[in-house]
């Protein structure tokens, strides 16, 4: 039995939403996760990529949803040239299908009721107040009756639209993505590769993220504005036809990243946001699993706040984005900035800050390191994107 | 706009970009509502299956 009323109501159970679920349950709420697919995790939109510190809050490491541990990240630029950058703590593969089934069974033990082929179809208002959710189940219409609504929904969200929220992105503000898992192919799991450059990748990279050492998710991501005459898979083709002729593809994906970051707009009252469709994604990198599930807790504990507050209206659940804003927030704007000058930068910029990585000793390799040679030699722009793809790292 | 239900893979790429809300994805299918949509292209642009065109 669904019964009638949660006190919250999550929509989308990825990464954000589990984690969104289980600490409102946590904090003592009703949940009821609803999630479109047959399971959830599938399919799986993602290279998978993420570091044991971002992800370790949240559940414990287990080897059935580890393909690869990473100690090092390859950055190769426009002409060949390579550098390695150390890993701050290990990054790993995950295996997101299992994975995202494991938060989810997570959030369900701490009493969250979730309903896969459930569709989200619109929000029910009464009084012009947000009271509930319409969705179909298994086909069936029905509706559920709640005080706050977690839109968990991914890229695609339309929980935010549905309340009045101006989601929409901007075509330099969205990568479009193509990704292949290729086995067959030589490839060493100890380091994930990005490639970049304007011939490779406008705007975006090319990775090459290792599940073992025949196989990995090869993909590529390049933003919607650059993307008007040739579309992703025609640029991931011509790379994996050089760098991997003899590959097969066990695996083809497609997928949107919003390479944008969250706005105050994504609170209003009773609804708020969280992961890709709140853009907690990190902007250059892509990244949003690590994001996701910290904006998931904070939005699932604000929700279980309000809930013993009884105070639902857009004034109390702002905490929740000042609670962002000081974990990531204020670097995620930092890192769209940034990524703004990195859709503008020559295939030379690219090769200057794969040589810049290179001078620097591996034994020395840190950020204060990398920050007081920067000075010395001003390589500004070069010195800022080195520093958020090491933050990223770290954040991750 | 119209999607070319064949190479669709129903990621919802097109969903993020569209400034009007004209589409959705109805459990297994995009549809775009052409009543709300006012072709201005951006669904095709990101689409990475190349599914969105302008006519069917
Ligand atoms: C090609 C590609 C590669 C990537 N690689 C990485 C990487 O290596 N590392 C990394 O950290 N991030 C990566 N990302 C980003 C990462 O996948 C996302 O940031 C992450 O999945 C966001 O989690 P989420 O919970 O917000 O959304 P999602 O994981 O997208 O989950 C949203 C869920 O909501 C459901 N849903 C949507 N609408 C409804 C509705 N109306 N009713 C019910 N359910 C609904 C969907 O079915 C889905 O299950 C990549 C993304 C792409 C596209």
């Amino acid at each position: 039995m669904i019964r009638k009323f949660y006190d919250v109501v999550v929509i989308g159970a990825g990464p954000a939403g589990s984690v969104a679920a289980r600490y409102a349950a946590m904090g003592g709420a009703s949940v009821l996760m609803l999630e479109r697919d047959r399971e959830p995790g599938i399919p799986v939109r993602c290279a998978e990529g993420v570091s044991v510190n971002g992800i370790e809050p949240y559940i414990d490491i287990d080897e059935s949803w580890v393909a690869a541990r990473i100690n090092h990240a390859k950055l190769v630029g426009p002409s060949g040239n390579s550098a390695f950058l150390r890993n701050n703590g290990a990054g790993l593969v995950l295996e997101r299908r299992i994975f995202d089934v494991r938060l989810c069974e997570l959030a369900i033990a701490q009493g969250v009721r979730l309903l896969t082929k459930a569709n989200a179809t619109g929000l029910i208002r009464k009084n012009g107040v947000v009271s509930g959710v319409e969705f179909t189940h298994d086909g069936v219409e029905t509706s559920v009756a709640c005080n706050i609504v977690i839109g968990a929904d991914g890229v695609e969200s339309r929980v935010g639209r549905w309340a009045g929220m101006d989601t929409a992105l901007a075509l330099k503000d969205l990568d479009t993505c193509v990704q292949y898992t290729l086995d067959g192919i030589d490839v060493n799991p100890e380091y994930c590769e990005f490639q970049f450059g304007n011939e490779i990748s406008p705007g975006g990279y090319v990775w090459i993220f290792p599940k073992s050492n025949h196989s990995a998710n090869v993909g590529i991501g390049i933003a919607g504005v650059k993307a008007k005459d040739k579309g992703p898979k025609e640029y991931l083709d011509t790379f994996v036809a050089k760098r991997f002729p003899e590959a097969s593809a066990t695996y083809t994906v497609y997928g949107g990243v919003p390479t944008s970051y969250m706005k105050d707009e994504y609170v209003q009252d009773n609804v708020i946001l969280a992961g890709d469709a709140a853009r907690q994604v990190n902007p250059i990198t892509g990244g949003g699993i690590v994001q996701g599930m910290i904006g998931g807790q904070l939005a699932g504990e604000t929700a279980a706040e309000a809930v013993k507050a009884g105070k639902f209206n857009r004034r109390f659940l702002m905490s929740y984005k000042r609670k962002w804003d000081k974990r990531l927030g204020d670097n995620q704007k930092v890192m769209f900035r940034l990524k703004e000058r990195f859709l503008g930068m020559t295939d030379g910029k690219f090769e200057n800050l794969v040589n810049f990585i290179k001078t620097i000793p591996e034994d020395k390799f840190s950020m204060s390191y990398l920050f007081k040679e920067a000075v010395k030699e001003d390589p500004k722009l070069m010195m800022d994107v080195a520093k958020s793809f090491i933050l990223s790292k770290l954040k991750k | 706009m119209y999607i070319n239900q064949h190479l669709c893979d129903v990621c919802g790429t097109c969903v993020s970009v569209c400034p009007v809300d004209a589409i959705e994805v109805f459990e297994t299918q995009v549809v775009i509502d052409n009543d709300v949509c006012i072709s201005c292209g951006k669904c095709a642009q990101v689409c990475p299956a190349r599914a969105i065109g302008d006519a069917l």
